[in-house]
């Protein structure tokens, strides 16, 4: 085989291993820049966001309907900030809907559950949900409980 | 009879311990001449082609199975307890901290390991490389250099490239025809594997393993007996050898890595 080919060849396999390595990087144990989907972008304040992660589901009625983006805290309030990608084609959810924190069978995952409102109005990009739920924190329910609170 | 039995035992000890001495100065002559880059890098090349890019099939083939077949099995068990998002994580971590070196490893001793002792072997029998004595070119330079730092380079791209196939065919199975929500597949993974921790660590674990497959390889070929059969035991031995190494210096690297100690 020729020179020329051997060395296009090799390097082609140099750059895979190091593709390789990037996707590792990036997608298998960091943050990687997604490309934006179609959605728009809604809050919520929860007083406790448990085990939530980011890109964790969010759902409605059982269906995905997004992901959450980011959590952080707020520092006025002391609260989880919550930064919630809805997917475009779901765009009237009542105004007065609250977002659930739940999670999946007793050990799995814990993800957003929007419980449906009645507002005529539906919430819009940027908007911040007026109710929410906090995880339920096992611990503390069963500390509640054995001090008679 | 008994001193007979005793001596022999003794003998073969001596032998191994000789064998041992042999390969390490055998490396240290290998690692310790330095060609020109001239003369050197189209030699190199050569040899990563052939035992780098050449393998790449194996590889991406087996690493899409194992993927497959973790992703199964983790859908399988994990469903159990309604935790099969969790299966992102279980993926990544087997492939990256084990599955993707050492399988790689072990196919590329039986792939390319033992080519190359064959290849080694046939050249010192059919007089190959004592002509090449002759004529001034040191063989360890010439032909066993190029395939060692081919095989130091070639086995943690090829380590890499396994786990990434491995994920993906994963995913394929858990995400795209199980059904597990491909959000919390990614989100669980990136929220377990750190890149220090696991994937750095996967990488020293691959140069590891293609250290000393290769090694075992070459010397093999360079020290076997210059006969047919001679050929086909020293392959035997690459092959066995280096499973056995990667596999008993897997444990002793997970055991520094990873068992907090």
């Amino acid at each position: 085989m020729a020179q020329r080919t051997t060395e296009v060849i090799v390097g082609l396999f140099m750059i895979a291993g190091i593709a390789a390595l990037m996707f590792l990087a990036l997608q298998v144990s960091g943050l990687t820049p997604k490309a934006p989907e179609s959605s728009y972008t809604l809050y919520a304040n929860f007083n406790d966001a448990g085990g939530l992660t980011p890109r964790a589901k969010v759902s409605m009625a059982g269906v995905t309907v997004g992901e959450i983006r980011e959590i952080s805290l707020d520092k006025e309030t002391f609260q989880a900030r919550v930064v919630i990608d809805v997917n475009r084609s779901v765009d009237n959810i009542p105004a007065d809907s609250s977002a659930v924190i739940r999670t999946s069978g007793l050990l799995g995952e814990q993800y957003i559950d929007i419980s449906v409102g009645g507002d005529m109005e539906s919430l819009a990009d940027g908007d911040t949900f007026y109710s929410t739920q906090s995880a339920m924190n096992l611990e503390r329910m069963i500390s509640n409980f054995a001090s008679g609170q | 009879m008994v001193t007979d039995k005793l001596a022999a035992f003794g003998r073969l000890g001596l032998d191994i311990i000789a064998s041992l001495g042999r390969s390490g100065r055998f490396l240290a002559g290998v690692l310790g001449g330095v060609s020109k880059p001239s003369v050197a890098f189209p030699l190199l090349l050569k040899q990563l082609y052939s035992i780098g890019v050449l393998s790449l099939a194996i590889i991406v083939v087996s690493g899409l199975f194992i993927g497959m077949v973790l992703g199964l099995q983790g859908y399988t068990i994990l469903s159990d307890y309604g935790s099969e998002a969790a299966i992102g994580q279980m993926i990544a971590l087997t492939l990256v901290r084990e599955l993707g070196p050492v399988v790689t490893a072990l196919l590329f001793a039986g792939r390319a390991g033992s080519a190359l002792t064959a290849e080694i072997g046939l050249m010192k029998t059919t007089e190959q490389l004592s002509s090449m004595e002759m004529m001034g070119v040191d063989p360890l330079r010439r032909v066993i250099a190029p395939r060692l730092w081919a095989g130091f380079i070639a086995v943690p791209v090829l380590a890499a490239v396994f786990s990434v196939v491995g994920i993906w065919g994963g995913m394929l199975v858990g995400v795209e025809w199980l059904g597990v929500f491909e959000g919390s597949f990614w989100g669980n993974m990136q929220s377990s594997v750190s890149f220090t921790n696991d994937v750095l660590n996967g990488v020293i674990k691959s140069v590891v393993f293609g250290f000393v497959c290769t090694w075992i390889a070459v010397y093999q070929g360079y020290d076997c007996v210059p006969t047919s059969a001679g050929i086909s035991s020293a392959t035997t031995k690459t092959v066995v050898y280096s499973s056995l190494a990667v596999l008993g210096l897997d444990f002793v690297l997970t055991a520094v890595m990873f068992g907090d100690f």
